[in-house]
């Protein structure tokens, strides 16, 4: 069986098939329960599985905290940071203790635990609302940090990090939630975390992102298919720890990469993708490693212009492939 | 002095022209606006004025070969005044004689400068990076032009070009030409019947195709379609094929069947919910799959009327490119042109393909023994066959062909 749904149906039919798979798994977070979540990810859980799924106060520390604590007792918590510019308060007992945890007790303990969080722009949520943070989370071993781009992915990932018995935080794009839709099978299937995925093949210049992006970077690849561009997208999935080897393969497929993310352009991810590159495949390269991100200001603008002029677009992405693909 | 004549641009969205066919020579004297050569270019044959009177002194491009619009195709010598800077031109004519291109400083500033993988291909190949023509910005050589060197390089016999194959290319052309056999006409390979070539290379390295073939009995269907042409032609205002039928019927199965209304994609497979039936129409020299999208949800009439609209849209060559995406399952009318058995090319990244043959009167043993003239065709299907098994396949054909057997007049409004 096959539906059409988009990315937010998708996040919630995983849960709701992990939580009828395993009575380990438990929902946590804010309005989470009678309230379905803000964004309703979470829509109908309540009614279904009652007091497995948690409203808790407005204290991040506490959702991680309380999750761990679960986690490490044999639960499979599924932790959801209402938006993920409030993980601030939780980033100690993530990465101080759930990323530690398993090295510190020489395997004793660990925390097979997931923290789902919105994160990104383009809905006027302005500075509270818009960040993307996965570059925060991006050194810290004993993490991993997964972030779908479409419905398939996001249920196949989701199952996946549920599934996983180390720590997965899972940034879903609260853009894509309502405006990307693809066929989902009902059944049961899982991603791999750690495996990026080639949505296209192409020869001219190779696109690497993760995320809405590329979404962005598709479109405009089919639109440069007139102009007779060939673009190859490689889709990161999972940012951390990196799919080295497909970054290498994709990379030198072209020899003219372009790197697209939503978060600032200084020390994003894609500062970590460029370095690989560097280290394994310069001798490969047919130009200057490309980065397109958003600008190095301190937050999102509310005002709608300055947000488009901020935010990555398919316009962005594809003025970018293009001169690459003529230098 | 030389004066540069140039590819011009031949229509909005014209890239690149053919020289088909030169004109002038060498030493040949020409007046502004005579004709230099005919040019081929995917929308209009042209010709390529001259610029200037003068002297042909060189043609830079051979005949039959593809080049941008902008490019050097020729020198005139030419006393046109178009700058009077007479002490400079003496000496630029003397540096022109042992270079050919004679560029400004702008844009000759990356003719030198190699990235790394044009480097490490040149290296490996053994080119003289000199004798590449760089079309990256600023002349730039790309790794694509010293991938194309080598692949246009005439095979010495000592080096078999193996080397060139990287992993990702398919390997169109690892056997070298026969040089035994005197070359025809070459003609150059452009736009659609490029991809068409890549497409069909990659289809037929990646899928394992498998293949079986059914025969049909569709006498009541001739006979039905012979019974409603007329008043059909009359009422719709074009021809009601025997395609739309097969279609239909094709449809049903796939409702049954959705394993071959799938797609592989790498780590699983893919149903699809819609069934989208692609339809080889073949156009001059190329070959166009466009799409009837939701065939389920179609009667007959609708199946006969997208498809009188595509095949239209195709001649007129007015395809757009919704017209020609997501694709579920392919059906092929072989038998248009004669043909009454084929083993067709998956048409990637669907999992099957089915072509119709001709329907031809044959002695047909029937079930009592007694012998009769039926109307038959041969369905012949090639499946990939990671996806599906010849069982489901078997299976497929013979629901296909029940419905195809089976069938009873029916109402077409």
């Amino acid at each position: 069986m096959m539906g059409t749904m988009n990315f937010l149906q998708a996040i919630n039919l995983a849960l709701k098939e992990e939580m009828h798979r395993d009575e380990k798994v438990f929902i946590l977070g804010e309005d989470v329960g009678r309230r379905g979540g803000v964004f309703l990810a979470t829509e109908g859980l309540y009614e279904e599985f009652g007091d497995r799924v948690l409203d808790t106060p407005l204290t991040e520390s506490a959702i991680a905290g309380v999750g761990i604590g679960a986690a490490m007792y044999g639960m499979r918590p599924v932790a959801e940071m209402q938006f993920a510019d409030f993980m601030l308060p939780a980033v100690n007992q993530i990465v101080s203790e759930a990323a530690k945890i398993r090295y510190r007790s020489n395997n004793d303990f660990h925390v097979p635990m997931t923290i789902r969080a919105p994160y990104g722009g383009g809905v006027h949520g302005a500075l509270y609302h818009s960040q993307s943070l996965e570059a925060m989370f991006n050194s810290i071993p004993g993490l991993k940090v997964v972030i779908p781009s479409s419905p398939y992915d996001a249920k196949g990932l989701l199952k996946a990090a549920i599934r996983d018995e180390d720590p997965v935080l899972f940034f879903e794009h609260k853009r894509a939630y309502r405006l990307l839709k693809g066929d989902v099978p009902e059944e049961d299937y899982v991603i791999p975390i750690g495996k990026a995925n080639v949505v296209r093949e192409g020869d001219d210049v190779t696109v690497i992102t993760y995320g809405l992006c590329t979404h962005y970077a598709q479109q405009a690849a089919a639109a440069l298919e007139k102009e007779d561009i060939s673009t190859h997208v490689l889709d990161l999935r999972t940012v951390y720890p990196m799919d080295r080897e497909a970054i290498v393969e994709a990379a030198k497929k072209t020899g003219k990469v372009l790197l697209v993310t939503d978060d600032n352009k200084e020390g994003s991810v894609l500062s970590e993708v460029a370095a690989i590159i560097a280290e394994e495949c310069l001798f490969d390269l047919d130009s200057p490693i490309q980065r397109l991100a958003a600008p190095d200001v301190p937050a999102m603008p509310y005002a709608s212009p300055l947000e488009k002029y901020y935010m990555v677009t398919k316009d962005k992405v594809e003025s970018a492939i293009r001169d690459l693909a003529q230098f | 002095m030389a004066k540069e004549i140039l590819m011009p641009q031949l229509g909005e969205s014209v890239t690149e022209g053919t020289i088909d066919r030169w004109l002038v020579k060498p030493g040949d004297t020409v007046k502004k606006y005579d004709p230099l050569a005919e040019v081929t270019t995917d929308k209009v044959n042209a010709e390529v004025p001259s610029s200037y009177s003068g002297t042909v002194k060189e043609l830079v491009v051979e005949e039959n070969v593809t080049v941008a619009v902008g490019d050097l195709i020729a020198y005139i010598d030419s006393n046109d005044d178009d700058r009077s800077d007479k002490g400079a031109e003496s000496s630029q004519t003397e540096e022109q004689q042992g270079q050919k291109e004679e560029l400004s400083d702008a844009e000759s500033s990356m003719k030198t400068r190699y990235s790394p993988a044009v480097l490490m291909l040149a290296n490996e190949h053994n080119i003289d990076l000199k004798q590449v023509k760089g079309t990256g910005r600023a002349n730039r050589i790309t790794k694509k032009d010293v991938e194309q060197f080598v692949a246009n390089k005439p095979v010495s016999n000592a080096e078999p070009e193996q080397a060139i194959e990287n992993e990702t290319k398919p390997s169109v052309q690892s056997s070298p030409p026969e040089t035994s056999v005197t070359a025809g006409e070459k003609v150059p390979v452009t736009g659609v019947r490029k991809a068409i070539a890549q497409n069909m290379v990659k289809s037929v390295q990646e899928i394992p195709h498998a293949w079986t073939m059914v025969e049909v009995d569709v006498t009541n269907l001739v006979r039905y379609r012979n019974e409603v042409k007329d008043a059909w032609k009359e009422k719709e205002g074009y021809t009601l094929t025997y395609m739309p039928f097969f279609m239909e019927a094709v449809t049903q199965s796939l409702q049954s069947f959705p394993q071959l209304n799938s797609s592989w994609e790498n780590d699983h497979i893919v149903y699809k919910k819609d069934i989208n039936l692609s339809v080889a129409i073949a156009h001059d020299e190329a070959l166009y799959v466009p799409v009837i999208h939701g065939a389920d949800e179609l009667s007959l009439k609708g199946l006969a009327k997208n498809l009188q609209q595509l095949s239209q849209k195709t001649k007129s060559k007015r395809l757009e490119s919704r017209d020609m995406q997501n694709g579920t399952f392919t059906i092929n009318n072989t038998g248009s042109f004669g043909s009454v058995q084929s083993v067709p090319i998956i048409n990637r990244p669907q999992a099957a393909i089915l072509s119709v043959e001709s329907i031809v009167k044959r002695p047909v043993v029937k079930d009592d023994d007694s012998i009769a003239i039926r109307s038959m065709v041969n369905l012949c299907l090639s499946i990939d066959h990671r996806v599906l098994d010849g069982l489901i396949a078997g299976r497929f054909l013979q629901d296909v062909k029940s419905r195809l057997e089976g069938f009873s007049k029916k109402d077409l409004s």
